[in-house]
């Protein structure tokens, strides 16, 4: 049993303060802007990385070069210009001439909604601020209780130095170079992101967070994370945090790959909260993620995400089904308000006999958004008896917005059975009408009812994550039902 | 406790009251009968402050204060109460939650912290008690997959939970059998005293019988066309209303 609690867990998110203990000073540049082989050795170099790698990087960059960008999602933008983004950039630095009065105060409006510490505040707008002395035992104390258990928890780049085996055998292997623009994209450029292995048989005692992680503030755009669940092992993770993340990097292309060994466990739960452009739909970040696991025989893997945040969202987190008695999982909800554009959903590849997947999909659509869900089953011919369950509901607020489901269903066994129920619902006047007449203001009303319609999903994010979730679903709904 | 006066409330230009008077004192039960289309359930939604409803012309007053400029919300804080004809479904929130937010909304906007949860706790119990509520009804969606009889009988659960000073129930005798009109009747009875008043809005003479008023108003053509006491409502049941008109 474990012995960290999630009381401890929230206890100690609640304080914070043990990141800083990690925090490194390091020096500040920034490469010419394009990309070509010499950037991308650059790269490469910059980040001390052994020749495998670095030619890894180059091949990537090769098959991107070959590719063209995708144009199926239900989603328009313009089109970025890849060699007007500079692809290296160390973390920001601490401007001591920048004080909190400088934030824009409508972020810091919404800070304080989500009830996010000053401190924090300041650390995410890259504002200088006393270190606390004892955070680095807290640091300290939570990398033993991890490393008691051959726990491996560390950045990609520490990981690609100190445990080159681990890297060099999983990185791609789940997300070929070859797989997406995106994804090629991302593997030639990666900046950082994080490692994670657990061992044999091991049960993780702790909600792995990235909270937790090194010079986490320098990671955003070209983020790859690898995470291997080994034979028996347990782990679940939290990507994300609910602030509202405002970065002048307008393109994040994120690879997050998922090992699950036999009989391993692997939970993945993510809130995203980017920058989703203003009122009129100016700026905001383009979010091209490409998310994978493989589960082998009798591994489970769940993806849990709330999506509420960026200006378009491209985002699929599968599952590749490939051991006999495997089990998939996909709770998602996203909100799309004013003038974003999610195309968001899962592929749920059926290879192994007897293989389970379940998809929930809650979207919910405002303003003059429009919300896409798209999803895959597959249905391999060796996959005797696999099941499926979709469910994908919709719900809209005012009459501007678009709600669009896309289910695929591929089967080539005559074993399988798959279901797929689909609603769409909107938020009626008479059911903010009726809550008024109880007392409850609309605000309050909406946020009920939005609630109440995701609440499948969000019962299934560990605890202290749910309750900011929520908060988070209610905020960026706000007003959006005048 | 509440006057109403000269009422006048039209919806899309077409005119629905055309001049509604009445006053309801504390401890009176009031019954508002008519034939369809009298505008009985337009009244209950004007009271209310349901906003697709324009008043044109009079006042509604509760405890001398107009309630025009008051948002539903603030109706309902100030003690006024529907109990709807057909209760909307909520999804994925149940009674006890959806009661626990309207408890506490209303206590904030009255400058009161929220109820705790024991006490929160033990009045959810005594008042399913009322009403014969099965405890696990309560964990349910808000009127989800609810009977007809289920959802009236919910109803009546949230008048008891909000205790307020002027209960409307608009037609809540459609949908119920025998026993659940019993329950629900007696429930009410129970839940009213000298410093409440309950206006009964209903087609027919049956739920009279169990919910006994002090007056009966005939609701014709937006217009209250004849007042008596509780034998109106036989005399209505014998001869119908065409009499009136």
């Amino acid at each position: 049993m474990s012995k960290y609690t999630e009381e401890e867990l929230k206890k100690e998110l609640e304080t914070k303060e043990y990141e800083y203990g990690f925090y490194t000073d390091l020096e500040s540049e920034t490469f010419p802007v394009g990309l070509n082989e010499d950037i991308v050795r650059a790269i490469s170099k910059k980040k001390d990385e052994p020749e495998w790698m670095t030619e890894w990087r180059l091949d990537a960059y090769r098959i991107w070069q070959g590719m063209t960008e995708p144009t199926w999602a239900n989603v328009k933008y313009q089109k970025p210009d890849f060699q007007a983004i500079s692809y290296y950039s160390a973390p920001k630095q601490v401007d001591p001439n920048k004080s909190i009065d400088d934030v824009d105060p409508e972020l810091r409006a919404m800070y304080k909604k989500l009830g996010i510490s000053l401190e924090e505040q300041k650390r995410m707008n890259n504002i200088a601020m006393d270190i606390v002395v004892d955070s680095v035992s807290v640091a300290t104390t939570f990398k033993e209780t991890l490393n008691e258990k051959g726990i491996i928890f560390c950045s990609i780049s520490e990981a690609i130095k100190e445990h080159p085996e681990l890297v060099q055998k999983y990185i791609g292997s789940v997300v070929p170079k070859t797989d997406n623009y995106y994804a090629a994209l991302n593997s030639a450029v990666f900046s950082d992101g994080s490692f994670c292995y657990i061992p044999k048989g091991v049960r993780c005692p702790m909600e792995l967070s990235t909270y937790f992680r090194i010079n986490q503030a320098g990671t955003g755009q070209f983020e790859r994370t690898l995470l291997i669940a080994d034979e028996g092992s347990y782990v679940s993770y939290l990507e994300g945090c609910t602030a509202p993340s405002r970065d002048e990097n307008q393109l994040h292309a994120a690879v997050v790959e998922l090992i699950a060994m036999n009989d391993a466990e692997i939970k993945y739960s993510t809130v995203q909260n980017w920058f989703p452009g203003d009122k009129d739909g100016k700026g905001g970040v383009f979010n091209f993620v490409t998310k994978r696991a493989i589960a082998e025989k009798n591994a489970k893997v769940s993806w849990t995400q709330v999506e509420t945040g960026s200006a378009v969202t491209w985002k699929y987190p599968s599952c590749i089904l490939k051991g006999d008695n495997s089990v998939g999982e996909f709770y998602s909800i996203a909100v799309t308000n004013n003038y974003q554009q999610a195309d968001t959903g899962t592929k749920m590849i059926h290879l192994g006999k007897n293989t389970k997947s379940t998809i929930i999909s809650k979207g919910i659509s405002a303003g003059k958004s429009q919300n896409s869900y798209r999803g895959l089953v597959q249905i391999g011919s060796r996959a005797e008896n696999a099941r499926n369950f979709s469910q994908c509901d919709s719900l809209l607020m005012g009459n501007e917005c678009g709600a669009h489901t896309f289910p695929y269903i591929e089967s080539k066994n005559s074993t399988a059975k798959l279901e797929h129920e689909a609603t769409t619902s909107k938020i009626g006047e008479d059911q903010i009408f009726y809550c008024n007449q109880r007392g409850i203001p609309t605000e309050t009303a909406i946020a009920l009812i939005v609630n109440g319609f995701s609440r499948e999903v969000l019962d299934k994010l560990p605890m202290e994550f749910a309750v900011e979730a929520k908060k988070l679903l209610e905020i960026s709904l706000e007003g959006s039902v005048g | 406790m509440l006057q109403i006066k000269n009422l006048h409330a039209s919806v899309e230009d077409k005119e629905i009251l055309k001049g509604i008077n009445l006053e309801v004192k504390a401890g009176e039960v009031h019954a508002i009968m008519g034939p369809n289309g009298a505008g009985k359930s337009t009244l209950s939604s004007v009271i209310a402050g349901n906003e697709n409803f324009e008043v044109t012309q009079g006042e509604i007053i509760l405890e001398g204060e107009d309630l025009a400029d008051l948002a539903p919300e603030e109706r309902a804080h100030k003690g006024i109460f529907l109990s709807f004809q057909y209760p909307v479904e909520i999804p994925g929130v149940s009674v006890t939650n959806f009661m626990k937010t309207a408890i506490n909304e209303t206590r904030k906007a009255n400058g009161l912290e929220d109820m705790p949860a024991n006490e929160m706790l033990k009045l959810i119990k005594e008042k399913a008690e009322l009403l014969e509520i099965d405890r696990k009804f309560l964990s349910r969606s808000l009127n989800e997959g609810f009977s007809g009889g289920e959802k009236k009988r919910n109803e009546i659960f949230q008048m008891a939970m909000l205790n307020p000073k002027i209960a409307i129930l608009d037609e809540t005798d459609s949908g119920l059998d025998i026993d659940a009109l019993r329950i629900v009747s007696n429930g009410v009875n129970k839940l009213k005293n000298e410093n409440n008043a309950v206006i009964v809005i209903t087609h027919y003479q049956r739920l009279l019988e169990y919910i006994v008023p002090d007056f009966v108003h005939v609701l014709h053509d937006g217009k209250i066309v004849k007042t008596g006491g509780k034998e109106l409502a036989l005399e209505l049941e014998e001869k119908g209303y065409d009499w009136l008109k």
